[in-house]
C-alpha cells in the first residue's frame, strides 16, 4: 500500500478527532447540556477512519446510531454536528434530527440511522442510483453486528448481490448489541461467513489496526467499483464505553475483558507505528492532539451559543413543494 | 384503467430518464398488467426486476431517490406493505422532516388494495389508513381509468413519497382517456355526481357503489351529492364541507375496516365544522372488524357495497 507519510499522519489526526469528539459528546450528555442520547464511537476509530480514507470525495456512506465517527471520517464538521446534539439550528439537521440522525448529503452521508439495520437497504438504494448513472461512485454501508440478525440486513445483501450494485458492507464486530453478547444472538461467531449466503467475497480484518482495514477496505472498493459487486468486511472491534453513553449502569463487562481491547487502542497502536517508521514524534503527535481538543472547545462553545429551532420549524419540512 | 397506469408510466418514462420502475415480476408487466409492454420498451436498467423482497426494494426507492432519481416502487399486493413497512414509514416519510430538509425524496409507491373473489385474509387489505396516519406521505388511490392516468402523472412528478393504491376492482373498469399526457392534480377531490339532499363521500371501489346507489336512491326521490376525494392525503376537506353545508347531511364509505378508518376522520372534520348544518348525525360505511374472510358467502356478507349505503342512507332519512 503506497500511502504518503501525510496522508498516515491524516489518518491519526481523524482518529483523535473522533475521540476528542465523542469523549466531549459523552460529558456533554452527563452534563444534561445536549439532548436526547449519545452512543460513543471511542475504540473503533480505525475502521471509519481506515475505509473512509480509501474513499472518492464523491462516494457515500449510510451510517448508524453510533455514527458520529463515520461522519467525521467522511468529513462531517464538528461544529455542525455539536450543534446538532445541542437542537441548534445550526446543527446539520436544524436540530430536528440529534445524535441518531445526523446526515450531511453534500458530503456524501445519507445519515445515521436509529432503526438497526435499515442503512442497509438505503446504502443499496445508493449503490443502485451510481450504477443507473453510471458515475463511478461506491457506497458504504456500515453497520452493528446486532445489525446482520435484522431481515433488512439480508434482503439488502441478496439485492445488491443479484445486481451487482457498488456497495461495501463494513461490519463493526463490537461484540455486543445493547447489553447482550454477540454470541448470544448471533449464529455465527464471523459475521463474514455470512457473505457466503450470498456468494460475495466475506473478509475478516482486526478492526483495531487502521491499515489492516485500510487494506481491505481498498480492496473491496476497487472490486465495487469496477462493476464486480459488493463484499462484506467484517472489523473485529471493541465498543471502549458503554452501549449509551459511558456507563448506562446495567451492565458490568469483564475486566480483563475490558483491559485486553483497552491495550489494544487504535489510535495508540497507529501512533506507536507511525513513531517507530518515523512518520510522526511522540511530541508532535501530542501537539495534534492538543490542537484538536481546542478545535473540539471551540466547536462546542460556538454550537451551544447557536439559536434554538423557530416555533415554526416545527411544521417545516415534512413536504417538499414541487416546483415542476 | 390498468393501461391507463401503464401509459402513464411509459409516457413520464419517456419524458424522464430518472423513472423507473423496481418490484417484483415487473418485468412480465405485473401480475395485474399495470407495468405492461416497459421492459419491451426500456429493458432491463429501467424495469428493475427484483427479488422478492419488499423491504429491500422499497429502501431501493429511498437510497436511488436521495440521490436523484425517481422510483416508481410496486408492492404486488397491498398485504405485502406490512413487510416494507420501516422503509416506507419510517425512513422514507420521515426522511425530510428528520434531516433538516435536506432530502428530496420523489419516490411513488404503486400497489393494489382490496377485496377479489376469494383472495382471503392476505390479499385483499384496504390498508390506506395506515399510511394516511404518517406525516411526510401522500396517499392517492383513483377509482377510474382518467384519474388513474393523471395522477400516476403528477404522482411521478410528485417531490414527494406518494402511495398510489390502486383499487383491484376499479382497475378492471375502463372509461374515455386522452393519449396524450395529462395531470390530474394531487390533493383535489372531485364532485361525481351532483345532488342536493344528501353527501356521499366515498373512496376505492365504494365510489363505483356510491354511484348505482346515488341513481337507485333518486328513483326514490333522495337527491346524493357523490364525492371522490381521490388524494387521501392530503385531504381536500374543503370539497367535502362545503358540499356538507349545502346538504346537511352526510355518508362516508368505504371498503376497509370501519373502525379506525378514514371515514372516521371525516366524519369527525364534518361534525367538527359542519355541526350548525347537520340535520342527522354523519353515517358511516366500512367493512366489520375481522380479517377478510374466504368463503364467498363470508366474503360477501363481509364487503360493504350499494346496499349498505342506501342503508345508512335510509336510517338518515328515518325508513
Ligand atoms: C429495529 C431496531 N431494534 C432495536 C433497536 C434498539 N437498539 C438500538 S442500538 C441496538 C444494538 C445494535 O447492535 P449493533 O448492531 O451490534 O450495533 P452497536 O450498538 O453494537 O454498534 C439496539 C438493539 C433499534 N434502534 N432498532
Ligand atoms: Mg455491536
Amino acid at each position: 500500500m503506497d500511502l504518503s507519510g501525510e496522508q498516515m499522519r491524516r489518518m491519526l489526526e481523524q482518529m483523535m478527532r473522533i475521540r476528542e469528539f465523542d469523549e466531549r459528546a459523552a460529558l456533554l450528555m452527563e452534563q444534561a447540556r445536549v439532548h436526547g442520547s449519545v452512543h460513543l464511537y471511542c475504540g473503533e476509530e480505525a475502521i471509519a477512519v481506515g475505509v473512509c480514507e480509501a474513499l472518492r470525495k464523491d462516494d457515500y456512506i449510510t451510517s448508524t446510531h453510533r455514527g458520529h465517527g463515520h461522519l467525521i471520517a467522511k468529513g462531517g464538521d464538528p461544529r455542525r454536528m455539536y450543534a446538532e446534539l445541542f437542537a441548534k439550528s445550526t446543527g446539520y439537521n436544524r436540530g430536528k434530527g440529534g445524535s441518531m440522525h445526523m446526515a450531511a448529503l453534500d458530503l456524501g452521508i445519507i445519515g445515521a440511522n436509529g432503526i438497526v439495520a435499515a442503512g442497509a437497504p438505503i446504502a443499496l438504494g445508493v449503490a443502485f442510483a451510481s450504477s443507473y448513472q453510471d458515475n463511478g461512485r461506491v457506497t458504504i454501508c456500515f453497520f452493528g453486528d446486532g445489525a446482520t440478525n435484522e431481515g433488512a440486513f439480508h434482503e439488502a445483501v441478496n439485492m445488491a448481490a443479484i445486481l451487482k450494485a457498488p456497495v461495501v458492507f463494513v461490519c463493526e464486530n463490537n461484540g455486543y448489541g445493547e447489553w447482550s453478547p454477540t454470541a448470544s444472538q448471533t449464529s455465527v461467531s464471523d459475521i463474514a461467513d455470512r457473505a457466503a449466503a450470498y456468494d460475495i467475497p466475506g473478509v475478516i480484518v482486526d478492526g483495531m489496526d487502521i491499515m489492516a482495514v485500510h487494506e481491505a477496505a481498498t480492496e473491496a472498493i476497487a472490486r465495487a467499483r469496477s462493476g464486480q459487486g459488493p463484499s462484506l468486511l467484517e472489523c473485529k472491534t471493541y465498543r471502549f464505553y458503554d452501549h449509551v453513553g459511558r456507563d448506562f449502569g446495567i451492565l458490568k463487562r469483564d475486566e480483563d475483558e475490558v483491559a485486553y481491547w483497552r491495550a489494544r487502542d487504535p489510535i495508540v497502536l497507529w501512533q506507536q507505528a507511525l513513531v517507530e517508521r518515523g512518520l510522526i514524534t511522540e511530541q508532535a503527535a501530542n501537539a495534534m492532539r492538543d490542537e484538536i481538543v481546542q478545535e473540539m472547545e471551540d466547536a462546542i462553545a460556538w454550537a451551544e451559543q447557536g439559536p434554538d429551532p423557530e416555533p415554526a420549524d416545527l411544521w417545516r419540512d415534512v413536504y417538499t413543494e414541487t416546483q415542476a | 384503467m390498468t393501461a391507463a397506469i401503464a401509459e402513464a408510466v411509459d409516457q413520464e418514462m419517456s419524458r424522464d430518464d430518472r423513472v423507473f420502475v423496481v418490484g417484483e415480476d415487473v418485468r412480465v408487466g405485473g401480475p395485474f398488467g399495470t407495468d405492461a409492454g416497459l421492459f419491451e420498451k426500456y429493458g432491463g436498467r429501467r424495469v428493475v426486476n427484483t427479488a422478492i423482497s419488499e423491504l429491500a426494494l422499497a429502501g431501493l426507492g429511498v437510497g436511488s431517490a436521495a440521490v436523484g432519481l425517481r422510483p416508481v416502487v410496486e408492492i404486488m399486493i397491498m398485504d405485502f406493505v406490512a413487510v416494507a413497512m420501516d422503509q416506507i414509514v419510517n425512513q422514507m416519510a420521515k426522511m425530510k422532516y428528520m434531516l433538516g430538509g435536506q432530502a428530496v425524496l420523489p419516490i411513488v409507491v404503486t400497489t393494489h388494495a382490496g377485496v377479489d373473489s376469494s383472495s382471503a385474509a392476505q390479499h385483499s387489505g384496504s390498508l390506506e389508513a395506515w399510511f394516511c396516519h404518517v406525516p411526510g406521505l401522500k396517499v392517492v388511490m383513483p377509482t377510474n381509468a382518467y384519474d388513474a392516468k393523471g395522477m400516476m402523472i403528477s404522482a411521478i412528478r410528485d417531490d414527494n413519497p406518494v402511495i398510489f393504491i390502486s383499487n383491484k376492482r376499479c382497475l378492471q373498469t375502463s372509461c374515455e382517456v386522452p393519449e396524450d399526457p395529462f395531470t390530474v392534480p394531487l390533493g383535489v377531490a372531485e364532485v361525481k355526481r351532483t345532488g342536493s339532499d344528501l353527501t356521499l363521500v366515498a373512496t376505492g371501489r365504494m365510489v363505483l357503489d356510491a354511484l348505482e346507489a346515488a341513481e337507485d336512491l333518486a328513483v326514490d326521490g333522495v337527491s346524493v351529492e357523490v364525492i371522490d376525494p381521490r388524494t387521501l392525503s392530503p385531504l381536500d376537506m374543503e370539497t367535502i364541507l362545503t358540499s356538507v353545508r349545502k346538504t346537511s347531511r352526510a355518508v362516508v364509505a368505504q371498503e376497509a375496516v370501519r373502525f379506525c378508518g378514514l371515514g372516521a376522520e371525516i366524519a369527525a372534520t364534518i361534525a367538527d365544522e359542519c355541526f350548525d348544518f347537520l340535520d342527522a348525525p354523519v353515517k358511516r360505511v366500512g367493512a366489520p372488524f375481522t380479517p377478510v374472510p374466504f368463503a364467498p358467502v363470508l366474503e360477501k356478507d363481509y364487503l360493504p357495497g350499494k346496499a349498505s349505503i342506501i342503508g345508512a342512507v335510509k336510517d338518515i332519512f328515518g325508513d
